[in-house]
């Protein structure tokens, strides 16, 4: 019951938070969508590194150890140290100089300009909405679990919160945990705009990121079962199986592979709004710096957490939690139920606060973007007469409420397929990132040619995803041969290199851009 | 089409161009991520690091002072107006 009262007083300081956010919204469109542009570096630093990290990050990198041992941190974290800060070096300051130039809130509005075409949005559009949903999901079911699982006990006599796997039993159920999760941030979100979610962004970011470390102290002092810490620590390495300390089960030319994943925040919509709210260039800097050891200060404990799982120091009893209906351990469930079993009341509940810090931060970035990009790139857009100021904040709070409710219901479905989209969401827009890049420094970029990417993505994105069973083979891989050898890359490597092809083909044989839409976009 | 359209100025050409330097510096550090050598060795650091994962948070180090030297020496000087009419 601790953990209960802690998380709900943890949800009541981020609702505060919003109301304070909201005393100081002007009622412009601009500071609701931007916060007025008025987001200094540190701000700046902790909003993109909270929306990044998301619940993959935390419940979803010990998961993914748990299963494939400590490759994980070199397949997704430190690739992303270098690539993210090169895409907020080499895209995030060029687009903010471009947006305020040209007064964009959205990526469509720049596409549309830079591509001269307005038919181009609503392609964009469905595309980027429909990557962003299921990613959204994943925070939404994430938050669901935990919630469930740090609150296993509290209401034991309670036929309606009762399961056959002890380590949930009596816990909130995920509907429920989902739906207040679902409810806060939308609140701090409806009445702080981007000004209140950059706030609990930087708010929870400190928070996920100091408890994180907290945790990791914790269950190596229990689980080591020794005096000092550092004897914890050694005895818990030496218990790591060989086949997790290493990655001998792991293909070379998919870790590699893998490398083209972090480029997916090139094109993440919710990434370009964040950064359009820079003060100046040089607030790009602390972030750009900053990023890689952010990642380590966080992904190293979890990694650890999740291969310290799979050794014989862990107590059989309870069992771990299982995927419900079978008898799979349920790697997305491990992080929680150390941080349960392991910790004390209190403590266990301030470590749920962080966790589901780690997903709102990034739950509250999407919903903003998707209600800015329905309400600007769609309503505005067609209407004859453009929107007032007033009319666009309430229409993007209205999508807000909109977006949360159809995500909430997406979420009452069938939750193992959705944790096997998240590579998929990331493989699309990585996929999409050679558009933004030669729409930025390609002057020869036309028209057709982002058609064509688009296309090729779309098609082969999703003939692959036929392929993998709609993400049900969650190991899907694509084999090539090379003389007597075989090698397996990633999917995104074959929609990467269609989406570039077609990019670039299709270019050169079509008719250049408008002289005056290059002098527009490349003055230099 | 696009939002009101901001006074504020910026020179296209203090956009970031990548010095060679820094390609370079990015290139090897990618390839350096593509660590072949501790692919199987489960050896431990300190006594409780698997290598492979000690080696990739010396990576995700290595970016961070990378950035710091790009950030420094390869950045666009910026001579913008601040202060658009939004």
């Amino acid at each position: 019951m601790t953990q209960l009262w802690i998380i709900s007083g943890y949800l009541g300081l981020l609702l505060l938070l919003g109301l304070f956010a909201n005393r100081l919204f002007s009622g412009t469109k601009s500071d609701y969508q931007l916060a007025s542009h008025s987001i200094g570096p540190f701000l700046l630093l902790m909003s993109l590194f909270g929306t990044t990290m998301t619940a993959f990050a935390l419940v979803g990198s010990s998961g993914e150890a748990y299963k494939e041992g400590i490759g994980v941190y070199g397949m997704l974290a430190s690739s992303s140290g270098i690539i993210h800060s090169l895409c907020f070096f080499l895209i995030g300051v060029k687009v903010w100089s471009l947006a305020r130039k040209h007064g964009y809130t959205t990526q469509i509005q720049y596409f549309r300009e830079r591509l001269e075409s307005d038919n181009l949005g609503l392609l964009l559009f469905p595309l980027l909405v429909g990557l962003v949903i299921p990613y959204l999901l994943i925070g939404v079911l994430s938050s669901g679990i935990v919630v469930q699982n740090m609150t296993a006990g509290a209401f034991p006599d309670f036929a309606a919160f009762a399961t056959k796997t002890p380590a949930t039993h009596g816990g909130v159920p995920p509907w429920i945990g989902s739906l207040v999760v679902c409810l806060v941030v939308m609140c701090y979100v409806f009445l702080g705009g981007m000004r209140g979610t950059a706030w609990a962004n930087a708010f929870q970011t400190v928070v996920f990121m100091i408890l994180g470390v907290v945790t990791f102290c914790v269950v190596a002092n229990k689980l080591g079962g020794k005096e000092s810490l550092w004897e914890n620590l050694q005895t818990l390495g030496e218990a790591i199986p060989h086949d997790k300390a290493t990655r001998a089960d792991m293909s070379k030319t998919k870790f590699f592979s893998y490398l083209l994943i972090p480029l997916s925040v090139g094109m993440f919509p919710h990434l370009f709004q964040h950064w359009l709210t820079a003060k100046s260039a040089k607030t790009f800097k602390l972030p750009v710096i900053a990023h890689p050891v952010f990642i380590m200060i966080v992904w190293v404990p979890c990694v650890l957490v999740g291969v310290w799982a799979t050794t014989n120091l862990i107590p059989l009893k309870p069992p771990l939690p299982k995927i419900p209906g079978t008898d799979v351990v349920n790697a997305n469930a491990i992080l929680p139920f150390l941080v349960k079993t392991q910790t004390s009341d209190l403590l266990g509940g301030l470590l749920t606060a962080g966790i589901l810090a780690a997903i709102m931060s990034s739950l509250d970035s999407q919903f903003l973007c998707l209600g800015t990009m329905f309400s600007t790139d769609i309503i505005n857009h067609y209407r004859k007469e453009p929107l007032s100021d007033r009319q666009q904040v309430q229409t993007t709070r209205l999508f807000i409420v909109g977006i949360v409710a159809l995500t909430y219901l997406l979420s009452l479905s069938n939750y193992r397929s959705v944790f096997a989209l998240a590579v998929w969401c990331f493989s699309g827009f990585s996929a999409l990132f050679p558009l933004i890049f030669a729409a930025v420094y390609w002057k020869r970029l036309t028209k057709a040619g982002a058609y064509a990417c688009v296309l090729a993505v779309t098609g082969v994105w999703g003939y692959l995803f036929y392929l993998s069973g709609y993400g049900a083979n969650r190991t899907y891989s694509l084999s090539f041969s090379l003389g007597e050898n075989t090698y397996q890359v990633m999917p995104v490597a074959a929609i990467f290199l269609a989406s570039l092809v077609a990019m670039v083909g299709v270019s050169l044989v079509t008719r250049p851009p408008k002289p005056g839409t290059l002098e527009k976009f490349f003055a230099d | 089409m696009s939002g009101s359209r901001s006074a504020f100025r910026v020179p296209i050409s203090a956009f970031p161009k990548m010095p060679r330097i820094l390609l370079v510096a990015i290139l090897v550090l990618l390839v350096l991520h593509q660590d072949n050598w501790f692919w199987t060795d489960a050896r431990l650091v300190f006594g409780f690091m698997p290598v492979g994962l000690f080696y990739h948070a010396c990576i995700s180090i290595a970016a961070s002072i990378m950035w710091f030297w790009a950030t420094k020496y390869c950045w666009p000087e910026e001579t913008a107006t601040h202060g658009g009419s939004e």
